[in-house]
């Protein structure tokens, strides 16, 4: 009688909570070990994305197959043990140097373009590298040595010694980053002057590459090498969209792939038919998009807010300057703070409503938010401005006419145009321009009114 | 190699002496820059001929001549960074190698992503780096310097704006506060008034004088042929070889200008225009 053993999707609860709460010593030192790991890809990655070679790591980590294969294959055909992570990795590391060497070669010596060469060395070593594990797949120890788990990655085959070996490496490469932060900073942002400056680019080339080199290395086991360039990319990509500053984003990036890599592994601890890489991966897209939606600096959403924040401002603006010049064409005098309730400030929805290209819907919806904010106020069947509302109009009329002025009398601009040309610029005025405005017109307008007349006849313009 | 701030080594430079050249110049072994029968070759197709010429000292030079002439060439050759076919260089008579501390360099603004995630100031510290030497972090009187040198660029309220957030104007005042921090004695720009807007022209213009009171000397790749005679005391025309090189108003002439640009009646008339104006100066 064979007995079914069934595989669980989900561990039992009592698995999941020794894995979260770190309680066995081995899924610490893995947790650790991959955590680690996530911290100087991430550091990497930073760098490599600025050095604007982030696909190099692709080509590298598929290299790094065909020497797992053959250093497998080596040291059981001398008599050693090929299951061996430092062996493995070994092999890994040569070719996988050899493999970024030949698209270094490629691009200098013939005039292949850099993606033609990435793509050339990335198919022909991992086909190189499955035709090598197809021969591992004969031998009679090759077929229960799973290196398939280096292509997805199995973090739960570390063991203790493998974890401190990933760790080991991975905290050097992070130190490394930090030790020549400088350097590369410059590599990244102009290595023209840097060449000219007597520092050896080629050599920190070379240094940044070993370390991308050592991170994939190192993420075989946990993340496979599908999936390792992912942690290389994903964590600099993320933390690109929260800071300006390079610092901060290579300290960022180090602590989402950190965190990435330990949720992960946790995960597939929790999860154990999931394969680490993918569990890893999956994270760390999350924290990606949550970064691109709300990265202070450069999300999507903190920009949609800002642009939607302009269009608001600008159309309270033009309902405020709109109002004034209605009421200002009909008496000067009434724009003034106690005339506001005398009879002729009422402005009727027909009259508003031809003022400028908006619709009575639109009209509607602007009239009644200003109204929330006190600036208009319904009077009969008709609008008119408060006191609050015309401050503000006020100033925003001002600024328009100043700007007008200003266009008239050095950009040549015709007064019969200038009123749409000043429509654009005159909502992103600050303080200082305007201030700076006031004092080239002032020798124009020696203390003139506070809001100019308008230079052009105002029932001229239909905007 | 080593940065710039590394200790002379003590193999003796080797020393060019005076005389003679084959086309007629006199070399003086203590000019700021001496380029001796310099040929620089791209992918084995020559595109800078034979270059052999002094520039005096404290003196503001314009190189000029057509697109493809080789005049960023002539700079990145001067500074090692594109390989010459035959032919020495030597900054105050020894190789520049030796000299980088002394001399600032300024490339063109599209020679890097200004996406990066740095500041104005961080791009400034970076003429600090060489100073700094391997590893050594940046400290407070690095980035004093650098701000100093926004400062002489008229950009200190700009310090700690992302550089993708500035002009075209002001990231050229960036590029050459670099090269200012570096308080070099030879300058190499690379069309430093390249698209910037009237205020920061101005800017660099009064920048380039100041060093030249101080007696610097400053080799500035220019294409506005109708500021020429307004802004350099030297030319050097060029166009795969040198044309011509000499004060302004020997050189800049239309024999001279017709040599370097063939039969490109625009960039002439432009030119004649200039002369045109700076006659009427006289």
């Amino acid at each position: 009688m064979t007995v079914v053993h069934f595989d669980p999707l989900f561990a039992t609860t009592t698995d999941v909570l020794r894995v979260l709460t770190l309680a066995d010593y081995n899924t610490r030192v893995v947790v650790i070990g991959t955590m680690l790991l996530g911290l100087a890809a991430g550091v990497v990655g930073s760098f490599m994305l600025l050095r604007k070679r982030a696909l190099m790591g692709d080509a590298l980590s598929h290299a790094t197959l065909p020497g797992i294969g053959l250093a497998f294959i080596i040291a059981e055909a001398s008599g050693m043990t090929g299951k061996s992570l430092p062996v493995l990795l070994a092999g890994a590391t040569v070719t996988g140097s050899v493999g970024v060497a030949t698209v270094i070669f490629l691009r200098r010596f013939t005039r292949l373009k850099e993606d033609t060469a990435l793509g050339v060395v990335l198919s022909v070593f991992f086909g190189a590298g499955v035709a090598a594990l197809g021969v591992v797949q004969q031998m009679q120890s090759g077929s229960a040595a799973g290196l398939e788990s280096f292509i997805y990655g199995k973090a739960a085959s570390m063991v203790v010694t493998d974890a401190r070996l990933i760790g080991a490496a991975g905290l050097i490469v992070a130190v490394m980053c930090a030790v020549f932060y400088k350097e590369f900073k410059l590599l990244c942002f102009d290595p023209a002057y840097a060449a000219g400056q007597g520092w050896p680019v080629t050599v920190l080339d070379f240094l940044l590459m070993s370390l991308v080199v050592t991170v994939t290395v190192i993420g075989l086991q946990a993340v496979g090498l599908i999936l390792v360039i992912a942690l290389l990319i994903i964590p600099a990509a993320a933390a690109r969209f929260w800071t300006e500053r390079m610092s901060v984003m290579t300290i960022t990036s180090a602590l989402i792939g950190g965190a990435s890599c330990a949720t992960g592994a946790a995960l597939s601890g929790v999860l154990p038919r999931l394969p680490s890489g993918a569990m890893i991966v999956l994270v760390a897209t999350a924290v990606f998009i949550f970064s691109m939606t709300f990265g202070r600096a450069r999300g999507v959403l903190p920009r949609v807010l800002a642009r939607r924040r302009l269009t608001v401002k600008v159309a309270r603006q033009h309902l405020l300057r709109a109002m004034y010049e209605m009421t200002e064409e009909r008496e000067p005098a009434l724009v003034e703070p106690h005339a506001l309730d005398q009879p002729g400030t009422r402005l009727s929805m027909t009259d508003l409503t031809r003022r400028r290209s908006w619709s009575t819907h639109q009209l509607r919806v602007q009239l009644s938010d200003a109204q929330e904010d006190d600036l208009v106020e319904p009077i009969g069947d008709g609008w008119r401005l408060t006191e609050a509302g015309l401050t503000q109009a006020r100033r925003v009329t001002r600024n328009h006419r100043l700007w007008e002025t200003y266009l008239i009398t050095y950009a040549d601009v015709a007064p019969s145009h200038v009123d749409r040309d000043a429509d654009q610029v005159e909502h992103v005025l600050g303080p200082a321009m305007t201030r700076e405005l006031e004092a080239i017109l002032g020798e124009r307008d020696p203390g003139g009114p506070p809001v100019l007349r308008s230079p052009h006849a105002l029932s001229e313009v239909r905007t | 190699m080593t940065p710039v701030s590394a200790p002379i080594s003590p193999t003796p430079a080797p020393v060019i002496a005076p005389g003679i050249a084959k086309n007629g110049v006199e070399h003086s072994p203590n000019a700021p820059l001496s380029i001796h029968d310099m040929t620089v070759a791209y992918h084995r197709k020559p595109v800078l001929w034979d270059v052999d010429l002094d520039v005096p000292e404290g003196k503001l030079i314009g190189i000029v001549g057509p697109n493809g002439a080789g005049k960023s060439t002539l700079i990145k050759a001067v500074m090692d960074l594109v390989p010459r076919a035959s032919g020495t260089v030597t900054v105050y008579g020894k190789p520049y190698r030796k000299q980088r501390a002394i001399v600032g360099y300024v490339p063109q603004r599209e020679s890097v992503d200004w996406d990066f995630p740095v500041s104005a100031l961080d791009v400034v510290a970076m003429g600090t780096y060489g100073r700094i030497g391997w590893c050594m972090p940046v400290r407070k009187r690095h980035r004093d310097a650098a701000m100093h040198a926004l400062d002489r660029v008229g950009m200190t309220d700009l310090a700690h704006r992302q550089i993708s957030q500035l002009s075209g104007g002001q990231q050229q005042r960036v590029f050459l506060a670099r090269a200012l921090v570096q308080d070099a004695m030879l300058y190499l720009m690379d069309e430093p008034f390249a698209a910037v807007d009237a205020a920061t022209e101005k800017a660099i213009v009064n920048l380039l004088r100041d060093l030249r009171s101080a007696g610097k000397t400053a080799l500035v790749v220019h294409h506005d042929l109708q500021t020429v005679p307004e802004y350099f005391d030297h030319v050097i025309l060029i166009n795969m070889r040198i044309v011509a090189h000499g004060p302004t108003e020997q050189v800049f002439t239309k024999e001279n200008l017709h040599k370097t640009y063939g039969g490109r009646l625009t960039l002439l008339d432009q030119a004649s225009e200039a002369l045109g104006r700076k006659d009427g100066l006289r």
